[in-house]
């Protein structure tokens, strides 16, 4: 495995090209959850000519719906592991086309859609383990704020996590079409003839 | 006796959503031992750290703490029958706002979330009238990203066992890392699509080690076993070495016609805990 890469939010786009699959990144800076209801707001929000209430281009778009708990005038993240990306796979690339994160977190990997979009906006797709929600949470170290927390809710509403060490994520698509799921296939596929001899 | 029993069911709410049953923490270190695949170890590394950070702070292992799904055996000599509907939803509301959980109904017509883990038929509680004295609570936290992946297909009878074997790992190759592997796949067979399902699920709640009573069953699950490790989706589909950590079937008679094959995928946080009610009111918790 290759040394880890830690990086500072934002990156600009020359940087992020030069994420491949396989690498595997600790980030520092800011980061924003987005589940399917806070995608759809922003790109609302974006056709209507709005301006959005912070720069998502310059943090990276989590799939999270976190757990948070109310903490005086702030809050207290319990629990953010990955959400399973694909169901954003709908709008995904609308999405990187409007708003540019150089960095998506999530988990399960992602479809032929948003791979072309990783590809105009020299965006990665990076894989968070799935399900280690404590994990992450130690290492979200202040919740910013939270926009739209009562339209949406608590797992859909977009929070803005300041993180440190945020690990570790492993890109599994890049900005150049590497896609380590697709890489996996045949490989799979040849087990597949292996096991349906053993059944026979 | 109502309110001491209540705050019991919510201490083992909190204990499914914490810590890991020592079962899944041993399959998930023997996983981690046989791993050749270093994306896959890393995977691993990173759900026993996160387990570890759960279990010492009390926290939920996952933010997905799941829709709270009760299996409740109860005793037909029982004093308390009547209470238990009533102890379930108090303690789920009392859960969520206490470890906390995550506000996970929602009503599909509207939209809304009550905020508690409760709605129409939520928490649903599957119920078996048993032998005795004495109820038997089990919760099963269930994840929306597993339960996703479960599916139920009903087969030509003509494949026959082999037929289910491939459709198994068909089905669980086409989840990749979807269902957060390692997964626990129950396999419910016969029946019918609601029954072959609700076998599955129950095949899931077994501990992670045990094998079905009936040995020919139990031969048969460790085969699927070894024939779904074999195709190499590994922890959380980077590739490796063990994409499910337990394979547990379950059957009923069937239909000549129909062989109904429900597949139940529970991903790593494989999270349980029951509580026994006596009939004289105390509790245990396991």
């Amino acid at each position: 495995m290759a040394e880890p890469k830690r990086l500072t939010l934002p990156i600009d786009e020359a940087q992020a090209r030069e994420l491949r699959v396989g690498d595997i990144l600790y980030l520092t800076g800011q980061i924003f959850t987005a589940r399917d209801e806070a995608h759809l707001t922003m790109l609302e929000a974006k056709e209507n000519g709005e301006t959005l209430p912070f720069d998502p281009g310059a943090m990276a778009l989590f799939h999270c719906g976190p757990v948070v708990r109310q903490a005086g005038d702030g809050w207290d993240v319990i629990a953010a592991g990955p959400t399973t990306s694909v169901r954003m796979e709908i709008f995904e690339d609308r999405f990187l086309e409007a708003f540019a994160p150089r960095i998506v977190i999530g988990k399960g990997g992602m479809g032929d859609r948003t791979q072309a979009g990783l590809e105009k906006t020299g965006s990665v797709y990076t894989h968070y383990t799935g399900g280690a929600g404590a994990l992450a949470a130690k290492r979200i170290e202040k919740v910013e704020t939270v926009y739209w927390l009562e339209k949406l809710g608590m797992p859909e509403a977009a929070w803005i996590f300041a993180v440190k060490d945020f690990g570790p994520l492993l890109v599994t698509m890049d900005s150049s079409g590497g896609n380590l799921y697709k890489e996996l296939e045949p490989k799979i596929a040849e087990n597949m003839k292996a096991i349906e001899a053993r059944i026979g | 006796m109502s309110e001491q029993i209540k705050k019991t069911v919510v201490g083992a709410l909190t204990l499914a959503s914490t810590i890991l049953p020592e079962d899944v923490v041993g399959a998930l270190k023997a996983a981690r031992e046989r791993e050749t695949s270093s994306l896959g170890a890393a995977q691993l590394d990173a759900i026993l750290e996160n387990v570890g950070i759960a279990r010492e702070g009390s926290i939920p292992m996952c933010q997905d703490t799941g829709l709270q799904t009760f299996f409740v055996e109860a005793g037909v000599d029982s004093p308390f029958l009547k209470d238990v509907r009533d102890w379930l939803e108090e303690a789920v509301v009392q859960a969520t706002a206490d470890i906390p959980l995550r506000p996970n109904t929602v009503d599909p017509f509207t939209g809304a979330n009550p905020g508690n883990n409760t709605g129409r038929f939520m928490p649903f509680i599957n119920w078996d009238v048993v032998d005795g004295d004495q109820i038997k609570i089990t919760v099963l936290p269930k994840g929306g990203g597993s339960e996703n992946m479960s599916t139920v297909k009903m087969l030509p009878p003509g494949v026959g066992l082999k037929g289910i074997q491939k459709a198994v790992v068909e089905h669980i190759v086409s989840c990749q890392g979807k269902p957060c592997p390692p997964t626990v796949v129950g396999v419910g067979i016969g029946g019918g699509a609601d029954i072959s399902l609700k076998l599955g699920k129950k095949a899931i709640l077994r501990p992670i080690g045990s094998a079905h009573p009936d040995p020919q069953v139990a031969a048969y699950e460790k085969e699927l076993l070894e024939l779904v490790n074999m195709s190499g989706v590994g922890p959380m589909g980077v590739g490796g070495e063990t994409t499910c950590l337990a394979v547990h079937v379950e059957y009923a008679y069937r239909h000549p016609a129909s062989l109904p094959l429900g597949i139940l995928v529970q991903c790593w946080a494989d999270r349980r805990a029951s509580v026994i009610v006596k009939a004289d009111g105390s509790t245990e918790v396991s």
